[in-house]
């Protein structure tokens, strides 16, 4: 009895679907492909060891969308509703970065060090989540059309900054971010990952953020009156929103050392809001798991590498993710949980009936 | 049935988990009537609406219809439609970007294809029979509120309503809208329509209505002519006047003993916010005073203006003495000043979030964002008012919306104590909550108050007011009417003061 209690908090447990969802999936190839879960050891064409194979591809590449399911997360909590600029946004910093270290004659040197073309990015991608922030919180617009402005103009003001130019970043230090740190063989987007994963688990911790975002999020009128002011609650999220477009902005430039403004990032936000989803966070707002929405971006990088290793075209990639995002999403919904654990309770009287 | 007669119900009897929200009640209802039908809130008066249109099903007890011979059975609201009931709600129920006729035949037809044009048609008869100033076309959204409650009640009666229910329509209607209105009721009663007036308003009930049935407790007072009730008497029957026999607990607690403050230590004058007209009020360190008044009266909105929950729109307010800006609820707060919400599904819990983050939510505002209070103080906190204030939870960590309301209340409660406020307001903190608790919250309030504590208190039932309060600020329709303390706190002198109008006694 108390077995079966414990196995249903388990179940019921927000955290189970995308760790279920990850498990599926490498059971999967397990299955079919163990080839899947090797790691080699290799020298890149600087000369420096790095790791390859499938599994650190999932690790690198899904650095971008697991940084921005933290925004994601905090933003849907608190206004019950998605920001999807965020793609657009990301190209608005990382414009903003290039213009910074290349000048507008795209020059060969860097013009002002890294960290202060970084923190001019990350100032304007701010800035741009506020401007969200403040239709959605302050004009009571709904978070998707208030954030489609951005998004349809964004990647137009992201060319206009660069004279529609694409600069070319040649000081080989900018390509760290996006790559390796020379001598260590772990892909530098998985550490500074990990660096925004730290912050935001401090600030959850040193903070009031939770709550306040939560109590936001599940009654405004509530958190009225106790004080809060939703408005600013709301703004917040908006600019860690931004905070996180930013480094994603850092990370994807420095992979390419140039831009293209209509490639860059495209569709990240349905990634990311799906990694949401998939975190088993109620995308009508109140409380949240980020942890879970995290685990749910590096669940949708799995699956598309895995797709990309059994050679899905490119142009189908999009139509084989739609069918098991479907399944992930109908296997995760309240109705399909409930009914596995009823049956199972079911299952459960029986054996006690045939003892 | 009755001659003349188009609805009974007879012995109705309807019960929730916990609260027998009707007991053996009648009601009729007769041919070309407007029948009020009044009580405070809990009396069963929406429950008898809804089990008549069919939204609650009856535990037991019979409904008659003019034309039926057996008794009627109302599974559903649609049923009720068929049979000729209709209801009008407080909040408009129509859809605003529609026009009129659109909003008063849609969802009406059987067949798929609509004739427009016959319906424009129809729709601008209906409205010049009934002197609705609405052009069939007119998009609703354009007409004034009162004019669309209007089409809703054309929608119903051109329904083939014989019984037509108007629940509380004129709570948002200006003094013009409602005679408009009440013109309307009139035609409708001179075409023999029966209808249900559900009203707080005293006035109007007296100035459109033939009966008055009134409800208390879930059970029939009793059903009057409306020339034989007085308003005094209709007062003293919706509050009810039989005192319990629970000791005067005032009498228990040791008064503070006031150590030469001189000023009040809370004093406005001409406060205001959106939702309160001005009003003059102070209070004392220790002192619990009330605001009494029918529900709608403004008792509410005034303790709201007070702690700044609506938006405060004039006047001055000092606190101990000294002028203090408080314009939202964090000011007042930090002003000391506490409040429990009336109503706390929407003002006071945070319903996914666990019993103990709701009872720290206040203080973790007040300490401010880069503060948190640590997991472990909280839990601290929390266990110590699950027990002091007995809170039935299965743990700290259930989310608050799983407890019953009275629970819920507590928690709410405990939120605002732990903020340890000079000055405590408590709108209705025993609604819907069991008679031994209710003496418990009493107790703690007049404890608090011995210890200096000022607290405003508000009940719906007065008797629990006299227990508690020692000055009583009576409201009605929106204004202060009046101010007892001392040998005025009586019931029948809170009666005559809120009914006020009349001065017949009788």
């Amino acid at each position: 009895m108390k077995a079966k209690a414990i196995f249903s908090k388990i179940i019921k447990n927000q955290i189970m679907i995308p760790l279920v969802a990850l498990l599926i999936l490498a059971l999967f190839n397990l299955i079919v492909d163990p080839s899947f879960f090797k790691i080699s050891m290799g020298l890149n064409s600087l000369g420096n060891p790095v790791l390859s194979g499938y599994l650190i591809t999932i690790l690198d590449c899904g650095s971008e969308l697991a940084i921005l399911a933290i925004g994601m997360t905090l933003v849907t909590a608190a206004s019950g509703g998605q920001d999807i600029s965020v793609g657009a946004s990301i190209a608005i910093a990382g414009s903003v970065m290039l213009r910074m270290l290349c000048g507008r004659n795209g020059s060969r040197e860097l013009l002002v060090p890294i960290f202060v073309a970084f923190i001019v990015a990350l100032i304007v991608a701010m800035a741009f989540g506020a401007f969200n922030g403040v239709l959605v919180a302050s004009f009571k617009i709904q978070p998707m059309i208030a954030t489609l402005i951005l998004f349809t103009a964004g990647r137009s003001i992201a060319a206009w900054i660069n004279n529609n130019e694409l600069p070319i970043v040649y000081d080989e230090s900018y390509a760290v971010f996006g790559g390796f740190i020379p001598g260590i063989p772990i892909p530098t987007p998985a550490f500074i990952a990990v660096i925004c994963f730290i912050i935001t688990a401090l600030v959850l911790k040193f903070t009031s953020l939770g709550l306040f975002v939560q109590s936001v999020g599940i009654n405004e009128k509530s958190a009225r009156v106790n004080g809060l002011n939703p408005e600013a609650i709301k703004i917040l999220t908006f600019v860690i929103l931004g905070a996180c477009v930013a480094v994603c902005a850092l990370i994807k430039t420095s992979r390419l050392m140039t831009i293209n403004y209509s490639v860059i990032a495209k569709d990240i936000e349905m990634d990311a809001i799906l990694a949401v989803a998939l975190g088993g966070n109620a995308l009508s707002g109140g409380k949240f798991n980020i942890t879970a929405s995290i685990l749910g971006a590096y669940v949708i990088q799995a699956l598309t590498t895995t797709l990309y290793k059994f050679q899905v075209p490119s142009a189908a990639l999009s139509a084989y993710k739609a069918i098991v995002v479907i399944l992930l999403v109908v296997f995760s919904s309240d109705t399909v949980r409930g009914w596995i654990s009823k049956n199972l309770k079911f299952g459960a009287k029986k054996e006690v009936k045939n003892v | 049935m009755r001659e003349n007669a188009v609805l009974e119900m007879k012995g109705i009897y309807k019960e929730f988990p916990g609260v027998k929200a009707l007991q053996n009640v009648d009601f009729f209802l007769n041919k070309g009537e407007i029948h009020a039908l009044m009580g405070e809130n809990g009396a069963g008066k929406s429950t008898l609406i809804k089990v008549l249109t069919g939204v609650y099903a009856k535990d037991k007890g019979d409904i008659f219809l003019a034309g039926h011979e057996k008794a009627v059975a109302i599974h559903s609201p649609q049923d009720a439609q068929k049979l000729g009931i209709s209801t009008v709600y407080q909040e408009i129920t129509l859809c605003p970007n529609l026009t009129v006729a659109e909003n008063m035949y849609i969802g009406r037809g059987d067949n798929v294809l609509q004739n427009w044009k016959k319906m424009n048609e129809d729709a601008g008869k209906l409205l010049t029979e009934l002197d609705i100033p609405a052009k069939p076309t007119q998009q609703l959204g354009t007409c004034s509120i009162a004019v669309q409650q209007m089409v809703a009640i054309a929608r119903a009666v051109d329904m083939d309503c014989s019984v037509l229910i108007l629940d509380e329509p004129t709570s948002s209607l200006d003094e013009q809208e409602v005679a408009k209105l009440f013109k309307l009721m009139r035609d409708l009663k001179a075409k023999g329509v029966g209808i249900i007036f559900v009203t707080h308003f005293l006035d109007q009930v007296y100035e459109v209505c033939d009966k008055i049935t009134v409800l208390r407790d879930g059970q029939l007072v009793g059903e009057y002519e409306i020339e034989n009730l007085p308003r005094v008497q209709l007062v003293s029957k919706m509050l009810g006047k039989d005192f319990d026999d629970m000791s005067d607990i005032k009498s228990e607690n040791k008064k503070y003993e006031a150590q030469g403050e001189k000023d009040h230590l809370y004093e406005a004058s001409g406060l205001a916010s959106v939702a309160a007209n001005p009003f003059d009020f102070y209070i004392n360190k220790g002192e619990v005073n009330g605001f009494t008044g029918l529900l709608g009266s403004g008792r509410s909105e005034s303790v709201r203006a007070i702690f700044g929950a609506d938006r405060v729109i004039g006047g001055e307010v000092k606190k101990n003495g000294k002028t203090v800006k408080i314009k939202k609820p964090i000011d007042a707060m930090k002003n000391g000043i506490a409040y429990l919400p009336e109503d706390r599904k929407i003002d006071g819990i945070v319903a996914d979030l666990s019993v103990r983050e709701n009872i720290i939510l206040a203080l973790q505002v007040l300490k401010g964002f880069f503060k948190p209070i640590s997991k472990a103080e909280s839990l601290k906190f929390a266990d110590e008012f699950i027990k002091l204030l007995e809170i039935k939870t299965a743990s700290t960590e259930t989310p608050i919306g799983s407890l019953s309301g009275g629970n819920q209340q507590k928690v709410i409660l405990a939120r605002w104590l732990l903020t340890h406020p000079d000055y405590l307001i408590l709108d209705e903190p025993t609604r819907g909550i069991d008679v031994g608790t209710k003496v418990e919250i009493q107790k703690l309030v007049l404890k608090l108050a011995s210890e200096g504590t000022a607290v405003t208190f508000i009940s719906s039932e007065t008797d629990e007011m006299l227990r508690t309060c020692s000055r009583l600020v009576v409201m009605r329709d929106g204004h202060v009417v009046g101010e007892l303390k001392d040998d005025e706190l009586t019931q029948s002198k809170i009666m005559s003061t809120i009914a006020g109008g009349e001065k017949n006694e009788g």
